[in-house]
């Protein structure tokens, strides 16, 4: 029988280190745990005077954004300078025609700009798979977010703040609450929390919002909020578009924050130390309470500033640079 | 008297309209059938055909093959599909009306035929229009269709929305006792999915298509036959459930029939799991359970035909993000490979597999063809089945080169192709 290459070698090179960063699926806890020790050494830098190193002086990244981010592209953009890479954005609408020539015609272009690193974001699920196959060999694509397939650097900088804040993945119970269908950041951090063994994973949402074959990741399935967060050390909100009630999948924002809004009442059901993440951007009073965003038990600040040193770690390690500490001063 | 006609001798000759599978030789003459053992009186073929060791069956009738023509050449042309269906053992395929301009006029469906005769390489037949361009609402002159040579109606990829055109489609076609094909799917439950709801989509974030979208549409369509009298064929099933339905809806007698798409019975959506473009197909690539319960139906016959689904694209078109790329596959060249690999599997005997692909869906459109008994048009397919080869997608000769297959190894190789009495294709070994 033919024998394709699967998607999990795409991301690794013989020797089993990075080339791409894809998808957290089908890689090794250990990578993982490389990854999260990276970006311990990097986060360092940006507390430094001089916020730079000099790890991947002479290369270029370009940050080819087909779908429109401000935020997740602006600490890409840092993360590369604080490595000393030359940066080049291109966003492009993906409403231009035919979606698939634009894409490989932009590629091929950008390409012959020697640009060492793509940083990719597009509306569809399995675009950064398909650059990575069609970029020349020793170019790397770090994928930043692919329809509702991917956004692992999201997912790995979740696991770095949930490991700042707890240690040890083991023992944890972790709930994730919202748009589980639609959301690629969802997908990574479940792929990470099971790949780095947590005690249970759960999804929390109305079974509009949660795939059918939701079991099959590997979590368990609540429609009830304090019942499915009860006990837990970590509870992640995710983003709810505003498209979802047009989509008949929900009737009315007012009603989702009855019902899966956490408030700080919601909240004592968790454990009394429970985190609690959002990727971001919040909607206040629809995933949560203002009074939890900004109360005690949030993290939601910290993973924007992990972001960066976490991106730093995925980005030198794709282009195999030696790692911080062997570096010369 | 002169040299004329072609015998093919020594060959395994399965017939299955005919009961026959056994060692003996057919003789053609003028594009019919002359006699089955042994020649006619007198008979002194211009061409005898060795077929010792192989298997000699009608030529292959294919219910759904898509030739591009007109109005998408840059993907096929009539006389590229034509000569990859000879070189399959493909004798008659059947058009769907999804061409540019539509096949919703007699002008178009005579601009078909015309083509095809000139290509002399298959008997090309045209699926008509239901409704006017396809779009749902208004009916398509079906009278004027059937006698511009349409063989059936039907709606293409393009399933009617509005149950009342449907109803008043199936009424007015069955006026003429027409056969209408039907691709059972819902659209709204559809929506922008692009493989099947389950396992794989949840894992690769690919938005689903439920297999509820073919089980509503399914229902619907049964009803409405069942109210209309008319007589309908399911084009492409894909779910379990959906055979199910229509075993039952047979059981009661209604006159419904369904095919399905070769690559249905292999292929699952866990071929999926690299996002590879050339398993986006449609109805998507449903789960194993669902594979084996069309190959059942297969073999029990609810389905009664297998079809290539052929669907030929430029490169272009698959070299995109997987939602972004057009979905199909060009079949035509593992069509018979992929129905002897049932054989292989113990899924269907020989005879069954080959019925599946000549008479069975001959019968379906009431056709003449896929069989081989005196006087009957001779197309013949003629196949090593010990050959075994691997798929190079380089080597095809359809100009669609989209197959999940390429690297596929293969048992059982066309080596003669006769349309109508003419050698249209033979193996260089």
């Amino acid at each position: 029988m033919y024998a394709r290459p699967a998607s999990e070698n795409l991301q690794l090179d013989a020797n089993g280190r990075l080339r791409h960063f894809l998808t957290i699926e089908g890689l090794g806890r250990q990578t993982l745990v490389d990854i999260l020790n990276a970006a311990e050494s990097f986060a360092g830098v940006s507390a430094r005077t001089v916020k730079k190193v000099p790890v991947l002086r002479g290369k270029v990244i370009c940050n080819l954004f087909f779908e429109t981010s401000t935020r997740t592209r602006t600490t890409f953009e840092l993360a590369a300078k604080r490595l000393s890479a030359d940066v080049v954005n291109f966003n492009i609408g993906t409403s231009a025609t035919s979606k698939g020539e634009t894409l490989l015609d932009t590629l091929r272009n950008l390409e012959a700009m020697h640009v060492d690193l793509f940083v990719v974001r597009h509306a569809d699920s399995g675009a950064a798979h398909f650059i990575a196959q069609h970029v020349s060999p020793g170019v790397g694509v770090v994928n930043a977010g692919d329809g509702r397939h991917a956004h692992p650097t999201q997912a790995m900088l979740d696991m770095f703040t949930i490991r700042r804040h707890k240690g040890d993945f083991a023992p944890l119970r972790i709930a994730i609450v919202g748009d589980i269908l639609h959301s690629r950041v969802a997908r990574s951090q479940i792929h990470a929390l099971n790949t780095l063994g947590v005690s249970e994973l759960r999804v929390i949402g109305p079974r509009t919002l949660i795939p059918t074959a939701a079991r099959t990741l590997g979590v368990h399935v609540f429609h009830d909020l304090e019942e499915g967060i009860r006990g837990v050390d970590v509870i992640i909100m995710l983003r709810l578009q505003r498209e979802r009630m047009q989509g008949a999948l929900l009737p009315s924002e007012h009603e989702y924050f009855q019902l899966w809004g956490l408030t700080p009442k919601r909240l004592a059901a968790a454990r009394p130390d429970v985190i609690v993440m959002h990727p971001g951007p919040i909607n206040r009073g629809v995933e949560m309470d203002s009074a939890v965003a900004d109360g005690p038990h949030s993290v939601i600040l910290e993973q924007v500033s992990y972001g960066i040193a976490v991106r730093m770690a995925v980005m030198s390690m794709c282009l195999q640079a030696p790692s911080l500490e062997e570096q010369p001063a | 008297m002169s040299a004329a006609g072609t015998s093919i001798v020594n060959g395994r000759l399965v017939d299955p309209a005919n009961g026959i599978d056994a060692e003996l030789d057919l003789h053609l003459l003028d594009g019919k059938v002359a006699a089955v053992g042994a020649p006619p009186d007198g008979f002194s073929p211009a061409t005898v055909i060795d077929a010792r060791g192989q298997v000699v069956c009608p030529g292959i009738v294919d219910l759904a093959a898509r030739l591009r023509e007109p109005g998408f050449e840059y993907k096929a042309t009539i006389a590229s599909e034509t000569a990859a269906a000879a070189r399959s053992g493909v004798t008659t395929l059947c058009c769907p009306p999804d061409t540019d301009p539509v096949i919703d006029t007699p002008a178009v469906a005579t601009l078909v035929r015309r083509r095809a005769k000139q290509a002399r390489k298959a008997r090309v037949l045209s699926v008509g229009a239901l409704t006017q361009g396809l779009r749902g609402e208004q009916l398509s002159e079906m009278a004027s269709l059937q006698a511009a040579g349409c063989v059936a109606l039907g709606n293409a990829q393009a399933p009617i929305v509005n149950t009342l055109v449907e109803r008043r489609a199936l009424e007015y076609a069955a006026t003429f006792g027409i056969t209408v094909f039907l691709r059972p799917e819902d659209r709204h439950l559809r929506d922008n999915g692009c493989v099947h709801e389950g396992a794989v989509a949840a894992r690769l974030g690919l938005p689903g298509i439920p297999e509820a979208a073919e089980t509503v549409a399914v229902a619907r369509d049964l009803a409405l036959a069942e109210h209309t009298g008319a007589t309908i064929h399911f084009r492409g099933l894909s779910t379990a459930t959906a055979v199910r339905m229509v075993r039952d809806a047979q059981a009661a007698r209604l006159p419904v029939s369904a095919d399905v798409s070769a690559h249905q019975l292999h292929l699952t959506d866990n071929d999926l799991l690299d996002f590879d473009p050339q398993c986006h197909v449609t109805p998507p690539l449903r789960t194993p359970t669902d594979r084996d319960m069309l190959r059942l139906a297969v073999r029990e016959g609810t389905i009664g035909a297998i079809c290539s689904d052929h669907q030929p694209h430029d490169i272009d078109a698959k070299d995109a993000p997987f939602p972004a790329t057009s979905p199909g596959i060009s079949a035509l060249e593992t069509l018979l490979p992929l129905a002897l690999r049932l054989v292989e599997e113990g899924v269907l005997d020989l005879p069954t597999a080959i019925e599946r692909l000549t008479y069975g869906p001959a019968r379906i459109l009431a056709l003449p063809y896929g069989r081989l008994d005196v006087g009957r048009t001779a197309d013949v397919c003629v196949f090593d089945p010990r050959s075994v080869w691997r798929l190079d997608r380089a080597t095809m000769a359809s100009a669609g080169r989209n197959t999940p297959f390429h690297g596929w190894e293969f048992t059982g190789q066309v080596t003669h192709t006769l349309f109508e009495g003419r050698l249209v294709y033979r193996s260089a070994s």
